[in-house]
């Protein structure tokens, strides 16, 4: 099995690993070290103390509280979003793209959806403006709760421990 | 040996197996073995595997290394640039009870969809009636026994040795044409299986190794392209004969009790390979995501026989995926639509197969692709929805239009997973639809009877990966060969010359990681008689959502032109349009045809068959994959870069990357860096200011509910799924906090809803006992 230094990992982090290695990574058996490399460098990467447990997107993560061990969703620049049990979009702020002059701000109109049909609803943080998330569901369609992990049995699969308030 | 050995006393039955057991009982105790112990056919152990580990290799790298490589030789049989250009074909070997032991490249969709046919003559006993003898050929291409749609034709020939039957081995292509009421092999304008071209149950076509001339005659006659047709099913007989020549050299070579020991390992293998995987590669949970695409019926362009099929209406497929603690997990597709009149529905062995096309492209990037997959995932179809309908009248020929719409939100759910674990490499923000299909039939340039589907949808935009933009017009989820296909060969196939083809601009979906873009192609009807064409796309909605922060593609749109004066203008010497159309909303083809052509630009991206004339035109737009991450994380680099090879529209590069950019004489884009990186800054600014706290639109959107403001085709769907699912249902009325009296029903709409009441499955047939392998 092959196996990746942390370099390489950073690497890929930033979209900047050579293509060789990349290749490497994705015809070859998944390296179980991968999680706590990608771990080490995403943590490196935020200015808070909070252990990341794990990556939601490029900027969203469940953290480990460093002050109660709390599992929150946090943004990278610090925003919490709550208890990682409940759907950190009901936390966010939201643009809803649902007229034809709103669509038209990111594709031409003939390129972009009939807001009769479809809109475009932007998950937005509400401290530093990242966009976490972008759904493009019906009108009147609930807010979607993409992933619920199971964080116990998935630090059991990897061997480690859990963090104590999963 | 006769076509009709033993029919009359039913001898034959038990006598095709050592076992002495019907093909039905010996698969029956095959799948008790497997529900009782968990292990495939009871296998806990894996004897010639572990007792000699290389006779268990040698056999399964021949096996496979034969599929591969008869593919390779059959398909230069083929005339059809589908098969021989795009490699839409695949063969695939089966064990005694119809699973799959290994199978070529390809379009593997089709390891289910043969396997269902076998299982489907097993269990309603072709053992007695027409029988299963050596030299036999079955054809199947029945939608309601598991096919995906009916222009994927199927040749099955059963293996033998010493008189017993030890296998099966199925092979597949896409014809061009399958004799529905309109011409391409996945048309629109029928709404019933009744128009929905030949269709043919496991029907035995030859015998001695032959086919059988009544076939022949039949088959070729229902059809408008017979040569093509003909050169097809020679490249099924030819490959399957090799496959069957293949085994039988390995029997002789290992011996048969080694060859039997595998076919049912191999299967225990794959689905411990999955289990492996998945503990691997993903994160336990629960994993909730939806996909939608628009079915636009009540437009002037789509013309149907039935007027109940005049509405417009939304796929919806909810997904709720469950990796479970054991590495196994289930997919629930609770709350789907209702099927409807058209041909985009869906059988559950053309749903479930068809997922095992993309995860080979990541979950699973193996050779060692069979049934024991299936095996290691629980899967819930509903009935009465338009992936698993309760009526026999259904018709299927572009069920692709909702398959790859439904699955495009799974790969956003897996990628969630390879994400969290840091394998950024695999993650996928979805696939392009693949459209349009260019389609259409007639007189051609030969002046023969004739008709097209263009396969350059094989060549579409790939999703945006974490670490890296989509390929550009490089694959289609259906065949991962990723093919557009010479301009030449298509020359030959289509009266239609190109005036040009060309990468599709802002195609792709924005973000960090930009989706692959599309391609775009301009045809000009040339040497053609009587001719017409249609479209079929997607085009008031997107199915390719972007993935944690990238946008979704592009959606499609319609150009065509009628009346061009191209003809003349081509004498004249006068300016052409040449393929580009850099920005619909500007266009520019309509600078060099007549300015009395009559020019249909809009969203109506399903239409039924219209009159071509030659030198009129038809823009074949390929779609973009969608976007991965921020678009303000871009690289400024790459957003120039974009520019200057023209995938993106200067416009969204200022208004979405939030750039500030500039052009030098040499016509050459430059990314400003400082005046960019405050441009950005302001940019988040202007997001906070402009969105409001998820609670409060919540409220209003509530609000728009109570007051049921919404289109048609909107409440027409949820109407059609709350009527399918009071789990759906009770979500909704939960998520939004309705009163507990609030209802929406199909028939407050004012609109037909044939079907949604009356309806009679397929099961309900004399004498028909349907294979179920989903929980419904």
């Amino acid at each position: 099995m092959a196996t990746y230094t942390k370099k390489q990992v950073t690497d890929l982090v930033h979209g900047e690993l050579d293509w060789d290695s990349l290749h490497r990574m994705l015809s070859m058996p998944k390296d179980k070290e991968r999680y706590g490399q990608f771990i080490e460098v995403l943590q490196e990467q935020v200015s808070w103390k909070d252990r990341i447990i794990l990556p939601l997107g490029p900027h969203l993560f469940i953290v480990e509280s460093a002050k109660d061990q709390a599992l929150v969703t946090k943004c990278t620049c610090g925003h919490d979003f709550g208890d990682y049990r409940q759907n950190w979009k009901l936390n966010a702020l939201i643009h809803v793209r649902d007229s034809e002059e709103k669509m038209s701000e990111v594709y031409p109109k003939l390129m972009a959806p009939h807001t009769e049909w479809q809109v475009y609803r932007e998950y937005l943080c509400p401290t530093c403006g990242t966009l976490h998330d972008v759904e493009a569901p019906t009108p009147w369609y609930p807010v979607i709760h993409d992933f619920q992990p199971d964080l116990k049995t998935f630090f059991d699969w990897m061997e480690m421990p859990a963090p104590a308030r999963a | 040996m006769t076509i009709m050995n033993n029919i009359a006393d039913g001898s034959a039955v038990g006598s095709l197996l050592q076992s002495g057991l019907s093909l039905n009982d010996h698969r029956n105790l095959i799948l008790q073995r497997t529900q009782e112990s968990g292990y495939y056919n009871g296998l806990e152990n894996l004897e010639l595997k572990e007792s000699d580990p290389i006779a268990y290799e040698r056999i399964f790298s021949k096996l496979r290394a034969g599929l591969v490589s008869s593919r390779e030789v059959a398909k230069k049989i083929a005339a059809s640039p589908i098969v021989e250009q795009e490699g839409e074909l695949c063969f695939t070997l089966y064990n005694v009870a119809g699973d799959c032991i290994a199978t070529s490249t390809g379009i593997i969709i089709h390891v289910g969809t043969m396997g269902a046919a076998i299982k489907y003559m097993i269990q309603n006993n072709w053992e007695a009636n027409p029988g299963i003898n050596p030299g036999d050929m079955f054809t199947n291409n029945d939608c309601q026994i598991g096919n995906v749609h009916p222009c994927d034709i199927a040749t099955i020939v059963p293996i033998f040795h010493d008189g017993n039957l030890v296998g099966w081995v199925g092979g597949v292509t896409h014809v061009i044409d399958v004799g529905a009421v309109g011409p391409g092999s996945m048309s629109n304008g029928q709404i019933q299986r009744f128009g929905d071209g030949v269709q043919i149950t496991c029907r035995k076509t030859g015998v001695n190794d032959t086919p059988l001339r009544d076939w022949l005659h039949e088959s070729q006659r229902n059809v408008r392209t017979p040569k093509y047709w003909i050169l097809d099913e020679k490249t099924r007989i030819a490959g399957c004969h090799m496959i069957r020549d293949l085994v039988e050299e390995t029997i002789r070579e290992e011996g048969i009790e080694a060859y039997e020991q595998f076919a049912m390992e191999v299967i225990e293998d794959g689905r411990r390979g999955l289990t492996s995987r998945i503990k691997s590669m993903t994160i336990p949970g629960t994993y909730k995501t939806v996909a939608f695409v628009d079915v636009p019926y009540a437009h002037e362009d789509v013309a149907v026989p039935s007027p109940f099929a005049k509405v417009d209406t939304i796929m919806h497929a909810p997904c709720e995926i469950t990796v479970k603690p054991s590495a196994t997990w289930r997919l629930d597709f609770e709350g789907c639509s209702r099927w409807g009149w058209h041909t985009y529905n869906a059988n559950p062995v053309a749903f479930t197969s068809g997922i095992w096309v993309m995860m080979t492209q990541s979950l699973v990037p193996t050779e060692r692709i069979n049934d024991g997959a299936r095996y290691a995932t629980e899967f819930r179809l509903p009935k009465g929805t338009w992936t698993n309908p309760d009526d026999r009248r259904t018709a299927h020929a572009d069920a692709w239009h909702f398959l790859v719409s439904s699955w495009s939100s799974l790969w956003r759910a897996v990628s969630r997973s390879y994400f969290g674990r840091g394998y950024l490499e695999e993650v996928n923000a979805g696939n392009s639809n693949p459209c349009n299909w260019l389609q259409g039939g007639g007189i051609n340039q030969e002046g023969e009877i004739h008709a097209v589907n263009s396969f350059e949808t094989a060549a579409c935009g790939t999703g945006a990966c974490a670490v890296k933009d989509g390929l550009n017009h490089a694959a289609a989820i259906w065949n991962p060969e990723g093919d557009m296909g010479d301009i030449e060969i298509w020359e030959l196939a289509e009266p239609l010359l190109y005036m040009g083809r060309t990468v599709k601009t802002n195609s792709g979906g924005y973000g960090k990681y930009r989706g692959g873009l599309g391609f775009e192609t301009l045809r000009m009807v040339w040497g053609s008689a009587d001719w017409t064409m249609f479209f079929m796309g997607n085009g008031y909605m997107n199915s390719d959502w972007g993935l944690m922060g990238g946008y979704p593609s592009a959606t499609g749109y319609r150009f065509e032109a009628h009346d061009t004066d191209l003809l003349e203008r081509i004498k004249e010497g006068m300016s052409l349009p040449q393929g580009k159309d850099l920005n619909p909303d500007m266009p520019e083809f309509e600078k060099h045809i007549s300015p009395d052509a009559r020019v249909k630009r809009d969203k109506q991206c399903i239409t039924t068959e219209a009159i071509f004339e030659n030198g009129d035109l038809y823009l074949n737009y390929l779609r973009g994959g969608p976007g991965f991450g921020d678009p303000l994380d871009r690289e400024l680099e790459a957003v120039a870069e974009d520019l200057n090879q023209n995938y993106l529209l200067p416009e969204y590069a200022e208004k979405v990357y939030a750039v500030v950019i500039s052009r030098d004489e040499d016509g050459v884009w430059h990314v400003d860096e400082q005046a960019s990186i405050e441009r950005r800054l302001q940019k988040r600014r202007e997001r906070i200011a402009s969105a409001v706290p998820v609670h409060q639109w919540m409220e209003q959107e509530r609000e728009r509910i109570l007051d049921l403001n919404a289109s048609t085709q909107v409440k027409q769907m949820f109407a059609s799924s709350f009527a399918l699912s009071s789990k759906f249902l009770d979500e909704f009325k939960s998520f939004w906090d309705l009163p507990e009296e609030w209802e929406l029903l199909e028939e407050s709409l004012g609109i037909p809803m044939f079907g949604a009441k009356h309806h009679m499955d397929l099961s309900e047939l004399p004498d028909v006992h349907p294979v179920i392998m989903t929980e419904q």
